[in-house]
């Protein structure tokens, strides 16, 4: 792909609240340059101009909730070369996955005076629960300079420079005390995968995971310590069921403790 | 071109997924649709059940455009729900919060979303090839909200800083040194931007619209005022849903809000200037003036001046915070969770945003309600589109279309928070 002189983008969105998408644009100093490098052939939020596919690389915001979704991230799937998700709605169904753990028809009801003009599915799915995902980049929302680092890898035809370990590391990196050993805040961190630059923490608070699961996270050592802080059984469903819920770790975590 | 149809199916440069629908019969406008088939949202029932505190980080993901007038009308609403009142230099920061947003909003739809409509672009990339330093400059002026958002909030979509109370941490004086330099050349870049977007072509369409938005005693508003119109309105925020309702109609997986017993309604940059003009500086008074506008504005596809004219007033309300800012003594007021309702009322940047919460002596939310600024404007969106066909019916249809599109955008409409809550088609039988 590497040899392709001006590879194909294209920007679909899914159930999302633009915010990842909208992060390319928020890339000022190197949006020019991105146009440059790539043809920017299907991203409606910024054009109106569409031109057809393959595309070389897809970008994916967004989670599957509708059946007809469901339908047309197949269609995209077919379409691009390369598909890589882009959020914590693409990767892991977002907030949007808090109705996997209710019934999403009393969900309706409360925000719709008519419920039967919705259609919806019952569980808010990750693109890679219905299409193979050739990168998955966490985090709600996505850091920009991520995002760059991913498709110029792709680009370059390397693998991304993306570390998969716990918020703590990015903590020692950038020389911020433990809020949690040395404060008493219950904090995400150990268990979370980095990427914002320990920023929470930085800000003298607790991780609130939304970068999801770091690899093998230790969740259950971490709820322990939790409970020795004096954390409510609830309090530590809630802080496993924010932006990530259904993150196979974290769902799991989240039952353990549900009462 | 007695019969047509126009028909938009996926509406490009707005947030979400929308479509248009036009339906002309016989010369007249004989349907209008603007579908929303984002799909449908569920945040005020995954706020069932969530802690007070967890309002502001789960509502700002309604919106990845707009999280801090999400963040600011949640914890407003939750403050007002336990008696807590902030003020002084805490207060000033959240209005620096917000300047920083309206800079980012406004910049972002003036020059990439809206502007190439005017000067015949699809998009702000193409328009780059033509007019190169105007987009360097406008991605500059972006960068410098979307700066100010990072430093107080800790980054520029979803900020993690803001909490019920106050902030997490608020940032040393000396820390906004280096911004202040960056928004004096902001505001420059903002005035050319008033200049430049006043020798736009508008096509005349000076419609009667009730404007609703916040008005307060003493500053154009951000976070506080009362809820006032050019139509008689004149109430508190905890009496607007006995004075506003929401109507849920097929075509939308959004829902349409009325005010009761007067009907549809305008919020966003037009409302807020027309009925807040004399709280604006001298200089935007001035700028206004030159750019050839009244005291009032009746016009939407002008709206893109307006808001050049409020991102030179979040430039020089921001300057005016730093320049009198001095750490507050303790980050945040502490607040006691108490039973209750509260409710908060903020000027997002594309218009009013309403919240509504009960929460228990536990401080867990039993009910929400979030009325964002898109839903609210879509009947207006509607019959603006009704209307301007109805006027320019004898246009070629690709014009037609594209000039719907822009009717649209005259609202920066953010579909995605109106799903919680766009389509464009134009049929002609």
């Amino acid at each position: 792909m590497g040899r392709i002189k001006r590879p194909k983008l294209a920007v679909w969105k899914f159930s999302s609240c633009d915010g990842c998408q909208l992060s390319i644009l928020d890339c000022e100093d190197e949006l020019l340059a991105v146009a440059g490098a790539v043809h920017i052939a299907n991203f409606p939020e910024a054009s109106r101009a569409v031109a057809p596919g393959p595309y070389d690389i897809s970008l994916v915001e967004g989670s599957i909730t509708t059946p007809h979704d469901a339908e047309r991230i197949h269609k995209v799937r077919r379409s691009s070369k390369l598909l890589i998700t882009i959020g914590a709605c693409a990767t892991a169904g977002g907030i949007q996955a808090l109705r996997n753990f209710k019934d999403v028809r009393e969900f309706t009801s409360i925000v719709y005076a008519n419920p039967s003009y919705i259609e919806t599915l019952n569980k808010s799915t990750a693109i890679g629960d219905h299409v193979p995902v050739d990168y998955e980049l966490r985090g709600c929302p996505v850091n920009k300079h991520e995002l760059i680092e991913v498709l110029s890898a792709f680009l370059n035809e390397r693998r991304p420079n993306i570390s998969a370990h716990s918020v703590c590391v990015e903590c020692k990196l950038r020389g911020n005390v433990c809020v949690m050993v040395a404060h008493g805040t219950p904090c995400m961190g150990p268990v979370t995968h980095a990427g914002c630059g320990a920023l929470c923490p930085s800000y003298n608070r607790g991780c609130y995971a939304c970068f999801g699961p770091k690899e093998t996270p230790n969740t259950a050592s971490m709820a322990d310590r939790w409970h020795q802080m004096g954390v409510w059984n609830q309090d530590v469903v809630r802080a496993f069921r924010g932006f990530n819920a259904y993150a196979e770790p974290f769902r799991k975590e989240s039952e353990q403790h549900e009462e | 071109m007695k019969n047509k149809m126009i028909k938009v199916d996926y509406l490009a440069r707005v947030e979400g997924e929308g479509a248009l629908f036009v339906k002309i019969k016989n010369n007249e406008v004989a349907d209008v649709k603007l579908r929303i088939f984002e799909p449908p949202r569920f945040f005020e029932a995954f706020l069932r059940g969530r802690k007070y505190s967890e309002a502001p980080d789960i509502t700002a993901r309604i919106c990845g455009i707009c999280p801090v007038a999400y963040q600011m009308s949640s914890v407003h609403a939750m403050e007002n729900a336990f008696g807590v009142k902030i003020n002084g230099q805490l207060r000033n920061l959240r209005r620096l919060l917000y300047c920083g947003e309206w800079i980012e909003s406004h910049a972002l739809h003036i020059y990439m979303l809206h502007a190439p409509d005017f000067l015949g672009y699809e998009d702000a990339i193409q328009m780059a090839r033509d007019h190169p330093e105007a987009v360097k400059k406008a991605l500059e002026l972006k960068k410098i909200g979307n700066e100010l958002v990072t430093l107080i909030g800790g980054r520029e979509i979803h900020p993690i800083n803001v909490r019920v109370g106050g902030f997490y941490r608020t940032p040393a004086k000396s820390e906004l040194g280096a911004i202040n330099e960056r928004l004096k050349w902001a505001l420059e870049a903002a005035c050319d931007t008033v200049k430049l977007v006043a020798t736009f072509p508008f096509p005349e369409f000076e419609q009667d619209y009730e404007f609703v938005a916040l008005r307060h005693s003493d500053e154009y508003p951000f976070n506080e005022g009362r809820l006032v119109s050019n139509k008689g309105l004149n109430i508190g925020i905890n009496e607007y849903e006995r004075n506003f309702a929401e109507e849920h109609v097929e075509h939308s997986n959004s829902l349409h809000s009325v005010r009761i017993g007067h009907g549809n309604y305008f919020t966003g940059p037009l409302a807020r200037y027309s009925l807040n003009f004399d709280m604006l500086t001298p200089l935007c008074q001035q700028l206004s003036k030159e750019a050839g506008l009244g005291t009032t504005c009746h016009n939407p596809f002008k709206s893109i001046v307006v808001r050049a004219i409020e991102t030179v007033y979040a430039c020089q309300e921001a300057l005016r915070i730093i320049g009198q800012y001095e750490a507050p003594e303790q980050p945040f007021v502490p607040v006691e969770a108490k039973a209750g309702t509260g409710y908060g009322c903020t000027e997002a940047p594309r218009g009013i945003l309403y919240h509504r919460y009960r929460v228990d002596d536990q401080g867990v939310i039993k009910d929400a309600k979030i009325v964002p600024p898109t839903s609210q404007n879509q009947k207006t969106i509607e019959q603006d589109l009704r209307r301007y066909v109805t006027m320019y019916m004898d246009q070629p249809k690709d014009k037609l279309t594209w000039q719907c599109e822009q009717a649209i955008r005259n609202y920066d409409p953010c579909i995605s928070c109106a799903t919680h809550f766009m389509k464009l088609e134009i049929e002609r039988e």
